[in-house]
């Protein structure tokens, strides 16, 4: 352990703001490309199943339509 | 020999599952190795006898700025053997790597700052290293400004990949010319002061750290090449499976 | 029909875009008012001091002349892109590097040649040391066709893209660091009476370079745009 105390383990022997933005940024900067890592993923999936969604509800209306036109010609 | 052990891999699907299978494994590694690499470099590393516990930065700054080259290279690569052996999955990876490789960059450009301040006395001083670097920021940004530019992502990615190529055949002409640029202009008295030699105390906190953010990398781009995968076979009946079973899981 | 040869395509092309231009000759003219109207705004940004003016004068004249080429790319391969000429032209049986070489060519002798004679006059403006005057019109004449080069291939990548502008300055200008840094150096090297064919050389290496390897990232890039 090269500190004493946590207060001197903040002040970084007097160079603590630089230590702790290179830190901080870094941190921050790799968490917000994880987050955006993450959500482009998951937003991708959500787009897929919704295209699919709307593709079957297209599909069973073409049904229904053609359904319909049968009975009407019957008619 | 070698085609046929790769072979597998040029399978959209049989590469998602790979990408699916290591990440988890890179992802407990980097946690592991992060938190003994930083912890190690924060409280028990010792300070330089000459820069004091700015050196602490070191272990942040070195790994990320090796990082950003290397993933570069990477991403020339992949774009290389996307053009010439027509490999469309080397495209996504190539693709899923250009924002780390900035994101890293950025980052050994702040620390740099950072750790110029108190150092040099100024944040930024056109050492050739540090221009070089910045230039690299630019040429990551214009990979990622082109593949998002386009709406077909296959497309996007053989465009960005001659960007990358273009870039990388520069690189070393761009590095070579700062350099010189710089010689040329200021004394290189000050960049010595970023490279003492290392005694093994801070070595090894260095390696942790290094091997900690490359694994952490690697699980980045399993993540991202998975999206990028899912983007290109959008409507392969494999993908939508995929998609259909997770939302039941999810529904239930 | 019969076939051309490789010169005879090459002669054609360069004389079809020359006269396209002459027809349209804003697009000439455009680019090079730019360049004036640039370097005129340096000594009002930084003041009249003669002194100053001709410290900074071979990097106002080469920065400027960057700008100016930037702008003038456009018109590479847009327009034969929008009337599909530029397809014809890839399905065409000669190589496309040849091709692609005459239109750098014509977009070199349209906007690089042009900047290269005006520039010696915005160099007696800015008060460019009277020994810099030969390593001015060397760079220009070394690095303007570097300049349409590399900027070739930023178009032949953007041109698919309905708002390419922007980007195509965001690609393009990181790779004009070397050309910049090396034509600067030698016209400042001029300027204290020290020999600068060091420089030139490099400059001639980067010219050769890119003459023929930037027509295949060229050919690449187009082939990815007209898909």
């Amino acid at each position: 352990m090269q500190f004493d105390s946590i207060s001197a383990f903040l002040a970084m022997g007097g160079y603590g703001f630089y230590v702790w933005l290179s830190y901080g940024v870094s941190i921050l900067v790799l968490a917000l490309l994880v987050l955006s890592s993450l959500s482009n993923h998951k937003k991708t999936k959500q787009h897929i199943a919704q295209r699919q969604k709307r593709e079957i509800k297209l599909r069973q209306a073409a049904e229904l339509q053609k359904a319909q036109a049968s009975a009407d010609t019957r008619l | 020999m070698m085609w046929k052990w790769l072979h597998p891999y040029a399978n959209p699907k049989t590469s998602y599952h790979f990408a699916g299978k290591i990440l988890p494994w890179c992802t407990r590694l980097a946690v592991i190795f992060l938190t003994i690499g930083v912890t190690w470099a924060l409280l028990f590393a010792p300070a330089d006898y000459q820069q004091g516990d700015t050196f602490r930065i070191f272990y942040l700054h070195v790994p990320a700025a090796m990082l950003s080259m290397g993933i570069y290279l990477g991403m020339a690569i992949a774009a290389l053997s996307s053009l010439v052996w027509q490999l469309k999955l080397a495209d996504a990876s190539a693709a899923a790597m250009a924002p780390i490789g900035a994101a890293f960059t950025f980052i050994a450009l702040v620390t740099g700052a950072a750790w110029g301040k108190p150092m040099w006395g100024t944040w930024w001083i056109w050492d050739a290293r540090l221009t070089s670097e910045l230039i690299l920021l630019f040429l990551y940004l214009g990979v990622i400004a082109l593949h998002n530019a386009f709406e077909d992502k296959s497309l996007a990615g053989k465009a960005a990949g001659i960007l990358a190529l273009v870039g990388v055949i520069n690189l070393p002409i761009i590095k070579y010319s700062v350099e010189w640029w710089n010689t040329l202009h200021q004394g290189a008295t000050v960049s010595k002061l970023g490279q003492p030699s290392m005694s093994a105390d801070m070595f090894w906190p260095f390696l942790v750290c290094f091997i900690g953010f490359a694994c952490f990398v690697t699980a980045l781009i399993c993540l991202r090449f998975r999206t990028e995968v899912l983007n290109r076979n959008s409507m392969r009946p494999w993908v939508r499976e995929l998609v259909a079973n997770e939302g039941k899981t999810h529904a239930v | 029909m019969t076939q051309l040869s490789y010169r005879a395509a090459f002669a054609l092309i360069v004389k079809r875009d020359l006269m396209i231009a002459f027809r349209h000759r804003d697009d000439i003219v455009n680019p090079l008012l730019f360049f004036i109207i640039v370097v005129t705004l340096f000594p009002l940004g930084v003041g009249p001091e003669s002194t100053t003016l001709s410290r900074i004068a071979p990097g106002i004249i080469w920065v400027a002349a960057l700008l100016a080429t930037l702008l003038s790319l456009d018109r590479l391969f847009k327009s034969d892109y929008a009337d599909g000429s530029l397809e014809q032209m890839l399905l065409s049986p000669h190589p496309v590097f040849i091709l692609v070489l005459a239109k750098i060519v014509a977009h070199w002798l349209l906007t690089g040649l042009p900047l290269i004679l005006i520039a010696p006059l915005l160099a007696v403006l800015l008060h460019l040391h009277e020994s810099s005057y030969g390593a001015l019109m060397l760079t220009l004449l070394l690095g303007t066709p570097v300049l349409s080069l590399l900027g070739a291939i930023g178009v032949a990548l953007t041109v698919g893209i309905k708002k390419g502008g922007v980007l195509l300055s965001l690609l393009v200008l990181p790779l004009y660091i070397p050309v910049l840094i090396f034509a600067t150096s030698a016209i400042d090297t001029a300027a204290m009476n020290l020999p600068y064919s060091g420089q030139l050389a490099i400059i001639a290496a980067i010219f050769f370079a890119s003459l023929t390897l930037a027509p295949f990232a060229v050919s690449a890039a187009l082939k990815v745009s007209t898909n």
